[in-house]
Order: structure tokens, then C-alpha cells, then sequence
């Protein structure tokens, strides 16, 4: 970040308005994150509900993002690390809405598993999401601070995710094969995981976003952490 | 010299990559005084034969000053002191050997306020090939003048009053006469100082689309106070600073990734 401000304040305060939006975000699909896994946990409909009802938020603020990116383009001319953050919000907004989405999905499926025994790779979920939710936080911290090695830790992390849901995959698929009356149920937890998987690939792609606005150059496809996960 | 330089990755032009295209003017070590007043500081620099090239940076850090010592409009000007090497095409310009009047010619110049002579349009253009004796008869003078006209985009708009005044035109006319002028004697280089500082909006972007039209043609170098100008008009940009040139590049990266914070401070709206 540069060490003064613009000669021009208003221009300043957009851009500081933009990011608190975009933390803003963060922090509701962080909290969807978690609230759809204790209501999946807890076989809370409730909690469930509420999150499906609090992802409006999301979209909401997806579109504030977008009209505020769109008035800064075009009445600021944004140049250079500014032009490349107002690119970044852009699409960081997008991104976290989606996540929202994911979020959403998992909660809806609370009622449909709420009647079945209690699978056992239910225990590997919710360590998953945890660190799911860590990568969202860290990736909007690191936007925030425009931290590029910040960032750069955020898509070290992905492969963990990756791991998780491989073993998840296995598990639930020998579940299946045992009896099929876990088939219907087994099938939800698998989109669950899979939900979580993406997410984490969102937190990636924001965190490559803010690794390019905050140093100009794109993260190389080594430190990127490859789609490592099984099944697609 | 290409060390202190910023030389950036090259990226996509519809047109030769600005990188490659062979250099037609050669800066080295530049510098010049104003009596005891350093207003140019070691300035070296290379521009492209197939560029359009931009140089930005605040008020009175030296744009002009540089810009008029690529062909020697400097010595116009008592107690101006030029050091340093400068060439064109490989030749010196402040060789021994160097015709100024001739260099002028190949390296012509527009200026910020339209200058027309109070001569008739058609005088106005046919003035410096008549003077160079580009043109042995009539005919052939009619015909650079209607060339040139055509280049600068005003023929249509003059050709029933060419015989009208110059100075009667608007202002963007003006300056498209002024450059018409500048390209019937057939240069190789141009150079522009903030040609539309003095323009409307409009007459502004019919220059820029003209600057647009004559690049490839010819190597244009711009001074222009307003960014956006020089991001959408040119392939690398020059930033100067105090007397210094502080980073050049192309105008894509200059523009949304510079190296040099200084240039990033100055381009974010950050200077001062
Ligand atoms: N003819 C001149 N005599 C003395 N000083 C000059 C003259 N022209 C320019 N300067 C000084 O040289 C510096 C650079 O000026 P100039 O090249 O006009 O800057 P720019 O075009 O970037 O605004 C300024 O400090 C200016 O005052
Ligand atoms: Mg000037």
C-alpha cells in the first residue's frame, strides 16, 4: 500500500468503502460456513433456515460491491495498484457470494439427512469446514491488509482441503457398498464435502486475486496448489 | 544505459511489439541547463521507429525541455546549454555535420498552442516544402498539400477554402493544420507538446484518433499533462521527474503495474 493517501480524500474513502464491503462478506460467508456445519451437526432445521434466509445479505452486498467498482472506474480512472484493487473487489465479490451459495446448499440439505443414522464420516465434516472457513478468513484478511505472502499461505492450504474430501469420498463410497439404504444419505454428505471443496477453491482464487492486486504479478501455477481432489 | 531503464515484459499490439520495433532516436546521458539551473538530468532513452511515445510527469520536471532536444529547438533559446549524445537513425544530431534546418524538417514539431501562420491555409502547408524545394512545379505542391491535409484528417473539412485563413479554422482545425504542416515536408519524427491542451473534448479525440492514423508512419513522441492522454494514445511511456527520467516502459505495465513508486504515486493521483 502506499504510504499517502490520494490527493484526492473522496477517492480514498471509495476505496476504503469497497474494502469494508468486501470484509464484510467475508465474515457473513465465514459465519455461513460454520452455521450450516452445526446445523448439519446438531440436525438443527432452524439454524439451517437461517442461513438460507442470511445468504440474501450476500447477494446484496455482491451487488453494493459492484455499483461502487463500477462508480470508481468510471468517475475515479483508477490507475495502476488501484485500478488492479477495484479489479480484485470486482471479483472477490463474486467469488464470496458463491461461497455464500455453497453455504446455502449444505444448510438446505440439513432436513433431507436430519431422519438418517448417523454416518460416521460426519466427524471428518466439520474438521473440514473449519479449515474451509480459516482459508475465507485468512484470504479477506489478506485482502484487507494487502498481504501477497498472506495470500500465498491461503492456496498452501488448499491441499489439505483436497485430502479431506478424497478420504470423505472413500469412506462415504464404502458406506454405499455396505448397504444401500445409506445410499440416499451417504449421497448428501458427498455433496456436503464436495460444497466445501469448492469453497476452499474460492478462497484460493481470492487469494490469487489479492496476491496479483497487491504485487502486480500472478501467483505461478506451483504455488497455486493444483486440483488435487478425486471424482472431479 | 538500458540499466537504469525499465524494460518490461512485452505483451500484445495489433502492431509491431513496441519492444522490437527498431529504435529510430537514441538519447544517452542527456542533460541541460538553463543558465546555472539544471532542468535535465542524464536522461537516457530510445524511441521506437513504429511508436507512439509518452512522456508524463509534473509540471515543470523537463518534458519539454527533452522533448525539444530531439531536434534541437533548444538552441533557440539563449542561455539553454545541451549535454550528452542524441541520434537519429544512428547519426548525431549535435554533430558538426548536422544541417539544423535539415533536422527540423525530418524531426518537426507541433506545439501546444495551434500556431498557424496568418497565411492562407494552403500557404500554411505548402510553406515548408516550397522552402526545402520538395516541390518542382505547381502541380506537385497541390498534391503534398492535399496529401498532407489528408494525413491530418482536414481535407475534407478545407478543401473548398483553402485559400481561407488559417487562423480563421477552429481550434482542433488549427491543430490538425499545424500537423498537416509538420508532415508535408515528409519527417521522420514528430514530436508533439501537449498538442491538445488548448482543445475541447471532441477536437481532442479527433487528434488522438489522428495520432493514432500517422503512427507506423512516422515515430511520434507526445508530451502530454493528462494520463489517460498518454494511456490511450501511446505504446510506452516515459515518466519524468524533477529532471530525471524515472521509469520507462510499456504503457500497459507503466499503467497498471509500475516498478518505481514514484511513478506509482504520480499515476495513482498520490504525487505531492
Ligand atoms: N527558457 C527557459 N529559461 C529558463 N528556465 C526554463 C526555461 N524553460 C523551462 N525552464 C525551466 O526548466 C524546468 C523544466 O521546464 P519544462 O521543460 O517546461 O517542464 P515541463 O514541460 O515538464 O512542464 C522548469 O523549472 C522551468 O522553469
Ligand atoms: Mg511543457
Amino acid at each position: 500500500m502506499a504510504t499517502t493517501g490520494h490527493t484526492l480524500k473522496a477517492f480514498d474513502e471509495d476505496l476504503e468503502q469497497l474494502r469494508a464491503s468486501i470484509a464484510e462478506m467475508g465474515g457473513l460467508a465465514e459465519a455461513a460456513i460454520s452455521n450450516s456445519m452445526r446445523a448439519l451437526v446438531e440436525r438443527d432445521a432452524g439454524t439451517a433456515q437461517t442461513v438460507v434466509e442470511d445468504d440474501k445479505k450476500l447477494d446484496a452486498l455482491e451487488a453494493e460491491v459492484e455499483t461502487r467498482a463500477v462508480q470508481i472506474i468510471a468517475l475515479r480512472a483508477p490507475m495502476a495498484d488501484d485500478l488492479r484493487d477495484v479489479v480484485a473487489a470486482l471479483k472477490i465479490a463474486g467469488l464470496v457470494e458463491r461461497m455464500g451459495d455453497y453455504a446455502k446448499n449444505i444448510a438446505k440439505r440439513v432436513p433431507a439427512i436430519e431422519q438418517s443414522p448417523n454416518l460416521r464420516p460426519l466427524s471428518l465434516l466439520p474438521e473440514m469446514a473449519r479449515i474451509v472457513a480459516d482459508m475465507v478468513r485468512m484470504a479477506l484478511d489478506a485482502f484487507v491488509a494487502r498481504d501477497p505472502v498472506a495470500a500465498g499461505q491461503v492456496c498452501a492450504r488448499d491441499r489439505a482441503v483436497d485430502d479431506f474430501y478424497n478420504s470423505i469420498f472413500r469412506t462415504l463410497l464404502t458406506f454405499m457398498m455396505e448397504d444401500p439404504q445409506n445410499i440416499t444419505p451417504a449421497t448428501h454428505l458427498l455433496f456436503v464435502a464436495k460444497n466445501l471443496e469448492r469453497i476452499g477453491d474460492h478462497a484460493t482464487n481470492v487469494a490469487e486475486m489479492v496476491y496479483f492486486a497487491a504485487s502486480g504479478s500472478r501467483l505461478g501455477e506451483r504455488e497455486k496448489g493444483a486440483d488435487t481432489t478425486v471424482g472431479g | 544505459m538500458a540499466d537504469d531503464m525499465i524494460l518490461s515484459e512485452a505483451v500484445r499490439h495489433e502492431r509491431p511489439d513496441p519492444v522490437e520495433t527498431e529504435r529510430k532516436m537514441s538519447a544517452v546521458g542527456v542533460s541541460v541547463w538553463y543558465g546555472e539551473k539544471k532542468a535535465i538530468d542524464q536522461v537516457s532513452i530510445d524511441v521506437g521507429r513504429e511508436n507512439v511515445t509518452a512522456f508524463i510527469g509534473p509540471s515543470g520536471c523537463g518534458k519539454s525541455t527533452f522533448l525539444r532536444t530531439l531536434n534541437r529547438m533548444n538552441d533557440t533559446i539563449p542561455n539553454a546549454r545541451v549535454a550528452g549524445r542524441i541520434e537519429l537513425d544512428g547519426e548525431d544530431i549535435y554533430g558538426p555535420d548536422m544541417d539544423v534546418v535539415q533536422l527540423r524538417a525530418r524531426v518537426g514539431m507541433v506545439f501546444q498552442k495551434p500556431n498557424p501562420f496568418p497565411k492562407s491555409i494552403y500557404e500554411n502547408v505548402a510553406y515548408g516544402p516550397r522552402i526545402h524545394g520538395l516541390a518542382a512545379a505547381r502541380a506537385d505542391l497541390d498534391e503534398i498539400v492535399e496529401r498532407s491535409l489528408q494525413r491530418a484528417g482536414l481535407w475534407e473539412e478545407v478543401r473548398d477554402r483553402l485559400q481561407e485563413s488559417g487562423t480563421a479554422l477552429s481550434g482542433g482545425q488549427q491543430q490538425r493544420l499545424c500537423i498537416a504542416r509538420a508532415i508535408a515536408v515528409d519527417p521522420e519524427v514528430i514530436l508533439m507538446d501537449e498538442p491538445c491542451s488548448a482543445l475541447d473534448p471532441i477536437a481532442t479525440a479527433k487528434i488522438e484518433e489522428l495520432i493514432h492514423e500517422l503512427r507506423g508512419r512516422y515515430a511520434i513522441v507526445i508530451v502530454t499533462h493528462n494520463m489517460q492522454q498518454a494511456a490511450r494514445v501511446s505504446q510506452r511511456t516515459a515518466f519524468f521527474h524533477l529532471g530525471e527520467l524515472i521509469e520507462y516502459g510499456e504503457t500497459s505495465e507503466i499503467f497498471t503495474n509500475p516498478k518505481v513508486e514514484r511513478t506509482k504515486d504520480y499515476i495513482t493521483g498520490r504525487y505531492g
